[in-house]
Order: structure tokens, then C-alpha cells, then sequence
């Protein structure tokens, strides 16, 4: 599920992109095959020029050549499957499905709403996957920052469940991403994003979450990768007040390298770190 | 490869291309209302609505709608005129090229939420570019419909 | 003003394809040509300033489905203008079809035709292309007498003389003045000079660039294009191609947005060039990407402004020079310019004592600009009006007195509008409407909302022209038909504006029928007569003046007939909407039976053409004032609330142009808060699809007001002046007065983003 396309990395592109300028479909494809079964799935996977099909969104931008087009969409990945402890999202499940979940939406405050919410709009949310959008590991994923504020998991085919935060930092492989995890562990959750128009990427993602009393920032589109904050100076201990959620910000903000491209420059970053997490640190409540 | 759509409600068997979009594929089979306005999933007016939910054509590969329902405009004649009358009173049609993209995700929206209030219309159709008209028209025009059908005044103005 | 009642006209009337194009109708290019045309490719330059030093095409040609594969070897080498403008064009004549040297990051290389899309795109893969590449302009101040030269060809042309230059990389030049600046200036109590900034901002049109091209039954070239102006671009294609114009027929249908943008020929030669080389039908459609690297964007523009007022708030100087970035080829360099000062220094002809404007245009490798509603003023205006917000604050008078003291009036003459009469203007009525209506007194004020939020307002005016005054020429021909209806043919192209419906408003207001009764076609250079076409805003103001003259044309030929008839002469008979009738007699004669008369033995023409030019532009005018709540601390403006008042004359259709001016202040908001041109090092666009120029959508266009002052043009169809362009021009110094309003800080270039907001306020010991 890996579109060779960074949206926010112009100068990585390749030289012959100026040859593709009349192209409406930057990629070919020779072969389109339903899995039936994810062993088949993974077996066509092995080869380095057959690809996965999440919501085709990203795939379609990329560029190059795939030989088989793989999808999961026989496999009932998709939807929402709420446990006694968790929720178990299928890869296949849409961003408007999230959107939607009573239940989700119940359990994390709306911040999953949020999170998804101005994402281009409700035709690309009911295209876009979750495996997809985690796949991927963007830097601009709203996705990916809202979940790794929770206790959330993935499970590989081949690689078992692993915590999102540890599924961030990986490289891409050739497993496949079957569904997220998200343990009802109890919390409170915020999720704030600033654009600079309503539905563009976000210039900086922030997830905020208390779980047990562990406090994590969780800042995407630095524009790098989503990155967890933990207030590992204790700097929360004790009660929170106003003052030590603008210490925690300073401390996020410190904390969480930030970058530059076109949407925006390192130093505004940085800045909006502190002023988002600090605005939501008092909208988590219990602030005193 | 070979696909079966059920497009208007009608069957079409067609040998498609592997990464054939859905877009030039109903375009290639008289659906001309389905536009083209980008190649980036950013404009809305390819909308069509996919098992009832809609969708953006230029990103959806024909092969994987193989067995699935595809509507677009030329099949929901009547549901669309119910509305757009509205819409060409205040002139918000404008050059009309947004227009079938913009009607199917309003269609879409009308029938997850038949009496949406001015911002659940701004949301449901944000992603629904429209470069002419500054987008009050179409709103108005909305609007309008439902009051005319609810037989009362403005009641949602947000 | 006038309170005459109309029937048709001054009503909001549905437009006349509203329904088709609602409905998803196949009406535009690519739905109405025929499929099996060649599909036409541009392999594209990667570098922003390279000759071509090889080219081959051995390979490509041999993939399989592909016709042919054109280079600057195979093209005519006759430099010509793309730009749709009346002859002789201002614009230099430096285009080829292909050329040798390419002028910017996405420049036509090869031109590829084949039978699929597939086969074409497989085709510009093995395009082997070695490039000389050379240094590129980037930086449009430094573009004036570089040695690097865009444009070093000996037979660079400027058709007009307007102060260009190719070995200055000057395509236009000028200054012209009234009264000494200098010395009123060192008279002033106040003086202001600042530097303003605008980018090359895309029309983003939602239908890209197309043409389809074909030899028609006479073996001539038939082309449908997405163009605003069928005339200039037969005019073109002949330059371009060198064959007659009989040779060419160009025609228009349903256009989805224009905005300017198809105000040049920006697509039509290569599938045009195709069709004459292969016999066989072509079609071209822009990709997004293509639209937005190599479109006909606006000028990117600075403009430095000095403004000089007495301590009371009269203001008695402006001082403007714009240097103005044509990109790589010189369409409406010349004259969009001219606008930046001709569009905004009128506006306070009230005190003005003196002024001053001088520009130059220059060349660079970037992507050519071209036409976008505006045309020039936007960028002036945003300069000026910006400058006089300013003024109000440093002498802390309130800007909207500021403006009464100094705004042009209803019979003035305007010394920097070539001395034209104001004869219509409600300005001053828009200014103190437009305070009533947006609630000025309780908004101005910067109210604090805590958490670093800040509600704040701002004000801007703004005028426009109504035509090219002595240069623009609308035609009508209005043709009775025999049950009583008529036929409108025009030149003029309605691309979404409404004009079909308008024009046909004022048919049925002088023949006193309905509107229904009247059906429009246009426009076709071998049917319709001629017309310059849909552009500066005239076509209600020029073409709708020519439909005036036709009806009263048609009404006597009509007359004459009855007349016949009815056994009088013409002068004995009265027109009376659906009859003719004897003064003297009483008898009547039905329009029906007099259609059908006109179809039996009968020498005079059942229909009258007209053509109209005017020697003035009379300026709608218009104040907008906006409610923006701002967040100090992300940077981010929410526009709450935008009022306008517009005077544009009598408004033909007050639905159309409501919509007309909500659809240009939402432009006006996307170019002043979102939509940003920038290039990378090397000269490549950056914001070249839709998911990088940000376009506003529907939830960042707050509550839109829209109310009409009238004033009556004693020179426009019933009194009407324009209304295309105007609307765009009063954001973006309305936004950035709002914004200095909530910060304290003047953004004096576009856009300006959440960012620089931001950081403009932030502390830098945080």
C-alpha cells in the first residue's frame, strides 16, 4: 500500500515526472487480482512489483509500473467489530465508517471524528482506508497521529499484533496490515489539527490522551512522521494546572523536531506544537 | 479482464483494462454527466455513488466495482430534479461543470440526512470544489428545496 | 437613476441552460465530439530555460497506435500571440508552435498524436530529448536588462508599439503623469510609500483546457474549443498555421469557467496543428497539471505606492509603479498592467491634485501569464486600497470617512481614466449602504474574544472598466422566426456567466415577447457575426448595446412588412409586441402572420444585425467590508462575514449578477488567504495540482451580503455597466485591513497565511 508519492517531498520526486505531465493515471497496471484468502494475498505481496490496493487515493498518484494490483476487498476487512476490550478495525474499513462509529467516536471523545473529518471530504473519507492510511505511515496522517494517542495495536499477517507506536517506526515490508486494535484502555482524548485551508493536509497534527494517568502528545506532520510525547520529566504529576500545561507544551514542543517544505516553516511548527497542545491540555479537561 | 456493473440499473458487461478507472468507464458507456476536474482526488466532480454511497470515480478502479451498483446523474433524473430547480433559481448552476459531481453528493446527502441543517450541508459537501458561483447560491438554493418541502419558512439557517 | 418598469429585463430570470447543466446534459467539448479522434500529448519541458539541442523521436514513433511525433522541425516558424485580443494585438508576437528554445518549466517540446492515451503517454517516455540548459530568470526584479534574455530570437515582434524591448527582456514600458507628484507630494502634511506583492494566482476553472479539432465536409479545419473568444483564436490559428482564415471555422460550446484563462489560445494549435498534418480529427484536454503549469495565469505583480494627504485626511498625490512579471511569453503583459493604475488611482479623483504611473513588464522563465478576471486592477486596487486603510490609521480617522472625503463622484471627470465622465456612479451610496448593511459602527471596533482570539473588520473599494472603450466590438443578429419567436446569434461567449440569458433578456424586453421565446446561439465564427468576444467585462455592456440596436432594426423590417400588409406605409404602423398595428385603421396583423409573409415573395430580411463599439468604459463600482475572526496565536482567519455593495448599473439579471459577485469575493478570499505560486529552485511550479493550490471550499467562505445601489449608464443597455470582474477586487485589501485591525501588523504581500500571521505576532523569547 506504499504509492510512491510524497506530497509534501517535491524535489524527491524523480526528473521524468515533467515527461507524465498529460497523464491522468500516473501508474499502470497489468494484472487485477481479487485475494481470496490472505496467504494469497501475501504470497502475490512478495514481489516487489505487485502492490496492495487500500482506497486506490494515493496509489493512483504514485508513479511507475505494478504488475498485480492486489485486493483485499473479498477478505471482510472491512468494518468496525467492537469487543468486550477493544475494537477491532479492518484494514478495508473506510475513514467514513470511523467517522460514523457511535461507539468509536463514544469511547475516544469525538476525537476520531475529528481526526478524520477534514480529510478532503465525505467522498474521499468513504474511499480511504484505515490500512491504508496506516500503511502508509505519511507524515501528514491525521490517522495515524489520533490512533498512536491510544492504546491501539496492528496485526501484520506475518508480523502478529504490534503496538501502533512500535508499527510507526517501521520500515515498509512486504507483510499486510490486516486490522487496527484499539483497546478500550480507559482515557480521555483531544484531537487538533491546524490547516492552512479547511480539508488540505494539516501543517501540524496533535492527538492528546490521558490514559491511567499517562499523558502522551502524539504530533504528526512535523512534517515528519507522528511522533509520542510522554511527560517523562513529570512534569503533569501532582494535579494539572494551567501553568504546568504550558510547561507540558513547552516540553512537547521542545521535544517533537519539526521541518520545513511548502506548507509551512520549521519555527511555526514548533510554535503551533506548543499552542495546540497547550489549548488542548484545557479542552482534556482537569485542568485546574 | 472482464466486469459486470449494475450502472442505472442496468447490466454491462464490459473487457476492461486492469487500471481502467471507473470515471472513463462510465463515460465510455454514455454516463457523460461524470467529470474530470483533477487528477489528485481533490474536486468532487467525478461523484458517483457506489452501492448508494458516493464515491469519486477517477480514483476508483473499474475493475473493483466488478458485481457493485454505480448511479450517476443520467440514472437519478428525477431524484436530482426534485432539487435543482432550486439551485437554477438563484443561478448557482453557473458554468455547470461542477454541477453533476456537486447534485450526486447532495443526492447522497439527502438521503443520509433528509433535513440537514446550513453547516451539515457545508460539511457534506465540502469536498465539492465549485470555482463560480462562491458556493451561497447553492446553498441558498438547497435550502429553499428543503423549506418548500417541509412547507415552511427558514427553520435551519445556521 | 432610473425607475422605468421592465417586463424582461432588471429580473431574475432562470438561466437558459440552468436545467441541462444541472441535470449532467452532455453539453461541453469532450462530451459532443465524436470518440476516435487522435488523442494529442505535449511532451513538456523539465527545465525552465534550455535549447533543445537534440531531439529524437525514432522510438517513439514506432510504439504501437502512435500517428506521429512532432518537434520545433516540423512546425511553421511564424511567431505569433496566443493572447485574444482585437488587432493589432499589444501582445508580442514570441510563440511558435514548437520552439527550439523553451521558455519554462512545462514549455512545449513534442507534439504526439496516437490512437489511445496509453500509446501517446508510452510515446513521450522515449521522446529522447538532449537540452542545452541555461540560465533561467527566476526573480522578476532582476529580470529588467539581465544578461540572460528569455526571448534572444531576432524575429521577437510587437505588433503595437508599447515600450518593449526583447533584449531587455522588456515587454512593455511607460509612464504617464498629471500635475507635478513631486512637488504636491513635498506639500502633503502625510506621506506613506510601501511595496505590495501579488502572486500569479490560477483561474482553476473546473473545466481544464480542451480543443477538438477535424477537417468539416469542405475539407476546412472545424474546431470546438473551450474558448472565450472564437474570433481571436480563428485569428491565431491562422497566424499560427498559416492558412486563411475561410479555412478555419471555430466554435464554442458549454464552457466550464473561464474567468480569463480562455481569454488566450492556450491549447488550440497542437490539435489543430495535428488535424492539418494527419487529415484526421484530434483532441486535446489539458490535464490539471497542464492547467496549472501552463495555463495563462495572473501577472504576478509589484507595485510601490506613494500616497501623499493633508493632515485632515485630503488626499492629493498617488504615486504607483508596477513591475509586472509576463512570465515566458508577453500574453497581456502590455495591458493587464495598465489596469494596475488606470483601475485604482480614479477612485479617489475627488482631491486628487496629481499622479503619477509608471511600469514596466518583464520576461521570465516562469509560466506565461495571461488574462484573469480583474485583469491588472485586482492588483492595484489591493495596493491602493491597502495604502489609504493605512493612511486612516496613521492620521486615526475612520476609513470609511477617510474614502467619502476622497472617492470619486457622479459627474466628475476622471484625469486618470483618460479623462472619461463619471456619468453613472452610486460609490458614495454603496460606502454608507454598505456600512448599514454590514453593521460598520459595531463591527469595526477589534473586539477581543479571549484565548487569543479577535474579531475585526475591513473596507475596500473598487471599480473596473465596462469594455476596451474604442477597441471592443459586440454584434447581435436578431431573426424572426414564423410562429412569432426569434433567434439570437452572437459572438460573445457565455462560459457559465449567464450572458445567453441576459442578451436574451433584452431581446425580450425590446420586442416585448417572453424570454422563453427567444433562443440564443452562439458562438461560431462561420454563423455568428462578429464579436470580439467575452472578456473585459462588456458583454452586457457592448454586446447587449448591438442587441438593443438589432431589435429596433428588426422592429422596423418588421413594420415595413406589416406595413405592406396592412396597405400604409411603415410610418402609419405601430410594433406592438405580438401584432402590428394600422394607426390610422385600427387593423392588425399578427407577428406570425407577418413571419410567415416575410417567407413568401418578400424582399426585406425578417432579421437585423448590429454591431456596437464604445468610446467609453464606464467603471461599475463597488465597497466591500468583511468581519473576520482571527486567531492569534495559530495564525488562522475565519472570514465570519462579507458585505458588498455593488453598483454595476441597472442589473439585467439581479440573480446572475449576485451570484457573479459571491462567486468573485470567494476568489478574492481563496487568492488573499490560501492560494499560493511558487517555484523551486530550479523553476519548477510547485502548487501544479489541486492537492497543493488550495482552492476555498465551502467552509471557509463565511456569510456572503450582496446588495445592489443603482446608478444609470445613459451609454449601456438599459443602463447597465459590468459586472465579471469587479467583484474580485476587494478582498484582499479588505482581508489585510481586517487582519491589522486583530494584530497590528500591515501583510503587504499575498497570500497571507496563517503562518506569517503567526509569526508575525509570536514572541520570540517563547
Amino acid at each position: 500500500m506504499i504509492p510512491k508519492i510524497n506530497p509534501f517531498c517535491y524535489n524527491r520526486e524523480k526528473k521524468s515526472e515533467n515527461l507524465r505531465k498529460g497523464a491522468l493515471l500516473m501508474i499502470t497496471i497489468q494484472k487485477y487480482i481479487r485475494a481470496q484468502s490472505l496467504e494469497e494475498a501475501y504470497t502475490l505481496n512478495q514481489s516487489r512489483r505487485n502492490r496492495i490496493v487500500g482506497g486506490m487515493l494515493w496509489l493512483k498518484m504514485g508513479r511507475g509500473s505494478i504488475n498485480t494490483a492486489i485486493d483485499l476487498c473479498d477478505l471482510n476487512l472491512a468494518g468496525v467489530e467492537e469487543t468486550e476490550d477493544a475494537f477491532r478495525i479492518g484494514a478495508m474499513t473506510t475513514l467514513r465508517e470511523l467517522e460514523k462509529h457511535p461507539a468509536l467516536n463514544a469511547y475516544t471523545c469525538g476525537a476520531v471524528r475529528d481526526a478524520v473529518k477534514d480529510i478532503v471530504g465525505v467522498q474521499f473519507r468513504s474511499m480511504a482506508t484505515v490500512g491504508g492510511s496506516l500503511w502508509s505511515r505519511f507524515g501528514f496522517s491525521d490517522v495515524l497521529t489520533v490512533f498512536m494517542a491510544m492504546d491501539a495495536y496492528v496485526e501484520l499477517y506475518k508480523g502478529g499484533v504490534v503496538p501502533l507506536e512500535q508499527f510507526a517506526q517501521m520500515k515498509a515490508d512486504r507483510d499486510i496490515l490486516v486490522r487496527l486494535i484499539v483497546k478500550k484502555t480507559p482515557g480521555r482524548f483531544v484531537y487538533t489539527a491546524m490547516r492552512n485551508q479547511r480539508t488540505d493536509f494539516p501543517v501540524i497534527a496533535c492527538a492528546l490522551s490521558e490514559m491511567g494517568g499517562e499523558y502522551r502528545a502524539v504530533i504528526g506532520a512535523r512534517p515528519a512522521r507522528a511522533m509520542i510525547v510522554r511527560d517523562a520529566q513529570g512534569l503533569l504529576a501532582g494535579g494539572v494546572n494551567a501553568g504546568k500545561a504550558a510547561a507540558f507544551a513547552r516540553y512537547v514542543s521542545d521535544s517533537a523536531p519539526t521541518g520545513s517544505n511548502t506548507r509551512a516553516g520549521a519555527a511555526y511548527r514548533s510554535h503551533l506544537i506548543r499552542v495546540l497542545v497547550e489549548r488542548s491540555m484545557h479542552e482534556l479537561g482537569g485542568v485546574l | 479482464m472482464e466486469i459486470r456493473i449494475r450502472l442505472n440499473g442496468r447490466v454491462v458487461v464490459d473487457s476492461i483494462d486492469p487500471d481502467c478507472l471507473l470515471i472513463d468507464f462510465v463515460r465510455k458507456h454514455g454516463c457523460l454527466s461524470v467529470k474530470r476536474g483533477c487528477e489528485t482526488a481533490n474536486c468532487g466532480l467525478c461523484t458517483v455513488l457506489m452501492d448508494g454511497a458516493p464515491i469519486l470515480s477517477c480514483s476508483m478502479l473499474a475493475a473493483r466495482a466488478d458485481g457493485h451498483r454505480i448511479d450517476t446523474l443520467e440514472g437519478l433524473q428525477e431524484e436530482a430534479a426534485g432539487f435543482v430547480a432550486f439551485i437554477a433559481d438563484q443561478g448557482a448552476d453557473q458554468c455547470g461543470f461542477c454541477n453533476p459531481g456537486f447534485v450526486m453528493n447532495t443526492i447522497a446527502l439527502l438521503r443520509e440526512n433528509p433535513d440537514p441543517t446550513d453547516d451539515e450541508i457545508r460539511a457534506y459537501l465540502a469536498g465539492n470544489l465549485c470555482r463560480c458561483s462562491g458556493y451561497e447560491g447553492q446553498l441558498r438554493g438547497i435550502r429553499n428545496y428543503l423549506n418548500s418541502r417541509n412547507g415552511q419558512g427558514g427553520s435551519h439557517g445556521a | 437613476m432610473e425607475h422605468k418598469a421592465y417586463k424582461s429585463v432588471n429580473k431574475s430570470v432562470r438561466k437558459k441552460d440552468a436545467m441541462q447543466l444541472l441535470t449532467g446534459k452532455p453539453v461541453y467539448t469532450d462530451d459532443i465530439t465524436p470518440p476516435g479522434a487522435l488523442v494529442v500529448k505535449l511532451l513538456r519541458s523539465p527545465h525552465a530555460n534550455a535549447i533543445i539541442e537534440e531531439i529524437d523521436t525514432s522510438i517513439a514513433r514506432k510504439v504501437p497506435g502512435v500517428v506521429d511525433v512532432y518537434t520545433w522541425e516540423d512546425v511553421p516558424k511564424n511567431r505569433f500571440a496566443i493572447a485574444g485580443q482585437t488587432y493589432p494585438e499589444p501582445s508580442p508576437y514570441d510563440r511558435l508552435i514548437l520552439d527550439r528554445h523553451v521558455r519554462f518549466s512545462g514549455d512545449a517540446v513534442a507534439i504526439i498524436a496516437a490512437e489511445t492515451e496509453k500509446a501517446a503517454l508510452k510515446a513521450m517516455k522515449l521522446v529522447k530529448v538532449r537540452y542545452q540548459v541555461l540560465d533561467a530568470v527566476l526573480d522578476f526584479h532582476t529580470a529588467k536588462d539581465n544578461p540572460v534574455l528569455v526571448h534572444p530570437e531576432e524575429d521577437w515582434y510587437p505588433p503595437c508599439p508599447v515600450g518593449g524591448d526583447n533584449r531587455r527582456n522588456l515587454v512593455a514600458s511607460e509612464t504617464e503623469a498629471r500635475g507635478d507628484v513631486d512637488a504636491v507630494m513635498a506639500g502633503c502634511d502625510v506621506v506613506l510609500e510601501r511595496t505590495y506583492h501579488t502572486r500569479a494566482f490560477n483561474q482553476a476553472m473546473m473545466e481544464t483546457f480542451r480543443t477538438y479539432t477535424a477537417l468539416d465536409r469542405y475539407g476546412r479545419l472545424h474546431v470546438v474549443s473551450s474558448t472565450q473568444i472564437v474570433f481571436h483564436t480563428r485569428r491565431i490559428l491562422s497566424n499560427a498555421l498559416g492558412i486563411p482564415k475561410s479555412r478555419i471555422r471555430v466554435e464554442k460550446p458549454r464552457i466550464g469557467g473561464g474567468f480569463g484563462a480562455k481569454q488566450s489560445a492556450v491549447c488550440e494549435v497542437y490539435p489543430a496543428f495535428v488535424t492539418l498534418k494527419t487529415g484526421r480529427p484530434a483532441k486535446l484536454i489539458y490535464t490539471r497539471e497542464e492547467s496549472q503549469i501552463a495555463g495563462s495565469p495572473r501577472h504576478e505583480m509589484e507595485i510601490r505606492v506613494r500616497i501623499g494627504a493633508s493632515k485632515e485626511g485630503r488626499i492629493r498625490a498617488l504615486d504607483l509603479y508596477t513591475l509586472s512579471n509576463t512570465g515566458a511569453y508577453g500574453e497581456h503583459g502590455p495591458t493587464t498592467v495598465g489596469l494596475s493604475g488606470h483601475k485604482s488611482i480614479p477612485l479617489y479623483t475627488g482631491s486628487l491634485e496629481a499622479f503619477r504611473f509608471a511600469y514596466d513588464v518583464v520576461y521570465t522563465n516562469h509560466q506565461s501569464a495571461g488574462a484573469y478576471r480583474g485583469y491588472g486592477a485586482t492588483q492595484g486596487i489591493f495596493a491602493v486600497e491597502s495604502i489609504v486603510n493605512e493612511l486612516a490609521a496613521k492620521l486615526d480617522m475612520d476609513p470609511t470617512v477617510l474614502r467619502d472625503m476622497n472617492m470619486v463622484r457622479e459627474g466628475m471627470v476622471m484625469p486618470a481614466y483618460y479623462n472619461e465622465p463619471n456619468n453613472a456612479c452610486a460609490l458614495d451610496k454603496c460606502m454608507q449602504h454598505c456600512r448599514e448593511l454590514f453593521g460598520w459602527e459595531e463591527k469595526y471596533p477589534v473586539r477581543d474574544l479571549g484565548n487569543g482570539k479577535v474579531r475585526a473588520a475591513g473596507v475596500a473599494m473598487a471599480m473596473q472598466g465596462s469594455c476596451i472603450s474604442n477597441v471592443d466590438v459586440g454584434s447581435a443578429t436578431v431573426k424572426l422566426s414564423e410562429d412569432g419567436t426569434y433567434n439570437l446569434l452572437i459572438g460573445a461567449a457565455d462560459m457559465g456567466t449567464g450572458c445567453d440569458t441576459i442578451l436574451a433578456q433584452m431581446v425580450a424586453e425590446c420586442m416585448d415577447c417572453d424570454v422563453d421565446d427567444v433562443a440564443v446561439f452562439g458562438a461560431d465564427t462561420d454563423a455568428s457575426p462578429y464579436d470580439s468576444g467575452s472578456y473585459a467585462s462588456s458583454t452586457t455592456y457592448i454586446t447587449g448595446k448591438a442587441v438593443e440596436k438589432a431589435c429596433a432594426d428588426l422592429k422596423k423590417t418588421i413594420c415595413t412588412i406589416a406595413a405592406e400588409m396592412l396597405d400604409c406605409t411603415r410610418d402609419e404602423v405601430v410594433f406592438a409586441s405580438d401584432h402590428v398595428r394600422s394607426a390610422a385603421t385600427g387593423k392588425t396583423v399578427s407577428l406570425q402572420d407577418i413571419a410567415y409573409r416575410a417567407q413568401v415573395g418578400n424582399t426585406h430580411p425578417a432579421e437585423a444585425t448590429a454591431t456596437h463599439s464604445s468610446p467609453v468604459s464606464p467603471p461599475p463600482y463597488m465597497v466591500g467590508m468583511v468581519e473576520i475572526e482571527l486567531d492569534k496565536l495559530t495564525g488562522q482567519v475565519t472570514v465570519l462575514d462579507y458585505a458588498a455593495v455593488v453598483d454595476c448599473g441597472i442589473p439585467i439579471n439581479p440573480a446572475l449578477a449576485r451570484i457573479q459577485t459571491e462567486g468573485g469575493l470567494v476568489q478574492g478570499i481563496g487568492h488573499t488567504l490560501m492560494e499560493n505560486v511558487t517555484y523551486d529552485e530550479n523553476g519548477k511550479p510547485i502548487e501544479s495540482s489541486f492537492m497543493q493550490y488550495k482552492l476555498p471550499t465551502r467552509l471557509e467562505t463565511g456569510r456572503l451580503r450582496v446588495e445592489f445601489e443603482h446608478s444609470y449608464e445613459p451609454t449601456g443597455p438599459f443602463g447597465a455597466k459590468s459586472i465579471g470582474e469587479i467583484v474580485i477586487n476587494t478582498p484582499a485589501p479588505a482581508i489585510a485591513h481586517a487582519i491589522y485591525r486583530a494584530t497590528g501588523v500591515w501583510h503587504s504581500e499575498l497570500p497571507i497565511t496563517p503562518e506569517k500571521i503567526a509569526m508575525s505576532l509570536a514572541d520570540p523569547q517563547q
